[in-house]
């Protein structure tokens, strides 16, 4: 059977989702995106120039690509409705992935403007993916206001520290119905692949890729991690536990 | 509270003498630490890190790559006006210096916009010399209503505006400041201030607090090396950025450390400043705040500025002239006295080439200014 996820009434094949910031120059991002074949990519709106032939980064991305822009300088819902609407005016789709973030230092997403900026982009017809702090609550509440998936966080943006807030994570993965695709703070393939196995749909990647010595070959790595982490996934792993099963049990006499 | 409170704790300590006592152990901890305390900041900044400096450098430039990645955002100044009150000593606008003044009119103001958003630049930083009656904040909005509908980031260098100016012209259009203390200490600023509205220190200081608090979202801050020692004055605008951050933490904090240059005037500057004290300067900031905005001047080398990159630069002017009108008039008249000289005179593309070359994507865009929903609607309803 295939193993297709569906967001927003498209197919998407390949679960890695990849960000277009921090490459080194347009060109090498597109190379990246040719090796790595991305369904989804996601660009921040503050850096798209459509007035400009050379400097539009949307003319870098292959054209089989879904372009989900995303609300990046937004510190409220209201900012971040505003972009969502002017990405949509300016023709990139009705993608959204809603990031809003009055924290500078650490970059961590405002959870409650989130959900009031999925309220009013979900009305208004937009696919919403909201970046968010990985919370149960608050992904339900997500789900209930019309997300097509939710993207928690596995450490902050760019640190590379994988998939820290793998309990809460986990949780959400078995309790919220959309997909759950994490988003930032992944530095190795092996942290993608963490995520696939533990059921996650999918994992959006950047910076690892982005300041690699070699991103393209980091790019095709993550790829090959979420295919395997996927394929384990679905094979049904056996489940770990931290004691080894002795030969001779206690209890056998009550058998 | 203002960041005089905290300036005060420190203000009396022998910096001096911590500075020297700073030991190599210390310096290596304050390297490796994961978060660094306000003493390994004094730690990086010390003479006994001036032996690790390769060490202090690979941290800075892992923690750059992380946060900012490969790229480095470009934006040019715009000179509207040279009027100037002050007397700053160090200043070729120094209203005691017999230059010629000039504000550009609207049209002129429009002119240079056109010239600038050709080379594709959609950050612009706007100054004036600081002058209520020749550029007041009424002419200021003026140029930002033209500036607008060219660039999608607007900053301003003006001289240090109220609570509600600052909110008037956030209104406007205009999302980042520059204002630097040039020098932290009063004793210093009261002489080489030796007129003019700048003179009021304190009202400086709480300026980039007063624009972070009224809707302007990216504060640069700053001092002009060579005025004074440079590890205490670096000291305590590592300080100050840090307390911004902690006080706007929805604000981007960003710093410049702009060296002295040769002007107008018979200015000595009294402190030298090496470019291995430029360098450990950066590293020093980077480490010690991994999310500030670094900028690099014109004044600086073309070959400096390509070394420095890589250890926390994350902003720097492509195209640059310091003289009002500097990109499309100041050719055909006689005003063509600049603020200082500039030393990288490149322009955008040769820029751009070099950035490719060194392995960096240059940013001409990253910002988009909100426009009003009914704007918004109109262009719905023409699509």
């Amino acid at each position: 059977m295939e193993d297709i996820l569906t967001i927003g009434g498209r197919e998407i094949n390949n679960r890695l989702f990849i960000g277009t910031g921090k490459f080194s120059s347009y060109e090498l991002m597109r190379n990246v995106l040719e090796c790595a074949e991305p369904d989804v990519i996601t660009v921040a709106l503050r850096r798209v120039d459509l007035g400009s032939k050379t400097e539009n980064i949307l003319g870098y991305v292959p054209k089989r690509c879904i372009i989900m822009p995303n609300t990046s300088g937004a510190r409220n819902a209201g900012e971040a409705v505003r972009i969502a609407r002017l990405a949509k005016a300016s023709g990139a789709g009705s993608w959204i992935k809603i990031e809003v973030i009055q924290d500078n230092k650490y970059l961590l997403p405002d959870n409650i403007e989130t959900l009031k900026a999925v309220e009013a982009l979900v009305k208004e017809g937009f696919v919403a993916l909201p970046y968010m702090s990985p919370d149960l609550s608050i992904a339900k509440r997500l789900v209930d206001a019309g997300a097509a998936a939710i993207m928690p966080l596995g450490s902050p943006i760019g640190s590379s520290r994988g998939i820290k807030t793998r309990e809460l994570v986990d949780i959400m993965v078995r309790e919220i119905k959309v997909p759950i695709i994490v988003d930032a703070g992944l530095g190795r393939p092996s942290d993608a692949c963490e995520c696939m196995e533990m059921g996650c749909a999918g994992v959006l990647v950047n910076t690892a890729i982005a300041i690699a010595n070699d991103p393209a070959n980091m790019a095709k790595a993550f790829k090959e991690a979420v295919i395997a982490g996927r394929a384990a996934y679905l094979a049904g792993l056996s489940s770990t536990r931290i004691c080894a099963a002795p030969s001779s049990p206690l209890t056998g006499f009550l058998r | 509270m203002s960041y005089y409170d905290i300036y005060l704790k420190y203000k009396n300590l022998p910096l001096e003498k911590l500075f020297c006592n700073i030991s190599p152990l210390d310096v290596k901890t304050a390297i490796e630490a994961e978060r660094q305390s306000e003493f390994q900041f004094l730690a990086l900044l010390s003479p006994a890190a001036e032996n690790y400096l390769e060490d202090m450098a690979q941290r800075a430039h892992d923690l750059t790559l992380r946060h900012f990645g490969r790229t480095i955002q470009l934006f040019t100044p715009m000179y509207l006006s040279n009027y100037c009150e002050n007397q700053c000593a160090y200043c070729g606008f120094n209203s005691r210096n017999d230059i010629a003044r000039k504000r550009l009119n609207l049209k002129e103001v429009e002119k240079e916009a056109e010239f600038i958003s050709s080379t594709g630049l959609r950050h612009i930083l706007i100054l004036t010399g600081e002058s209520q009656k020749e550029s007041p904040l009424r002419y200021i909005k003026d140029c930002v209503k033209i500036l607008k509908r060219y660039f999608s980031s607007i900053s301003i260098e003006v001289y240090g505006l109220t609570e509600n100016e600052y909110a008037q012209i956030a209104a406007e259009g205009v999302d980042g400041l520059a204002l630097y203390q040039e020098t932290y200490d009063e004793i210093i600023y009261d002489r080489v201030h030796k007129q003019g509205p700048k003179k009021d220190y304190m009202f400086r200081l709480d300026a980039p607090e007063r624009a972070a608090k009224n809707g302007i979202r990216n504060v640069n801050i700053g001092v002009l090396l060579g005025l004074n020692d440079w590890r205490r004055e670096i000291f305590f605008m590592g300080l100050h950025a840090k307390y911004l951050q902690d006080k706007f933490y929805d604000v981007e904090i960003g710093a410049s450390v702009p060296r002295l240059r040769p002007h107008v005037g018979d200015f000595k500057i009294p402190c030298v400043i090496s470019n291995r004290n430029i360098a450990q300067i950066i590293i020093a900031l980077r480490i010690f705040l991994p999310r500030l905005g670094i900028t690099i001047s014109t004044r600086e080398s073309s070959k400096l500025r390509e070394g420095l990159l890589p250890l926390g630069i994350t902003r720097m002017s492509a195209g640059s002239s310091t003289k009002v009108g500097g990109h499309t008039i100041e050719s055909h008249e006689g005003f063509n006295v600049p603020q200082f000289e500039i030393s990288d005179t490149r322009n955008v593309e040769e820029i751009k080439a070099m950035l490719a070359a060194k392995g960096y994507q240059p940013v001409l865009k990253d910002w988009e200014r909100l426009i009003p929903l009914y704007i918004m609607i109109i262009i719905a309803i023409v699509n």
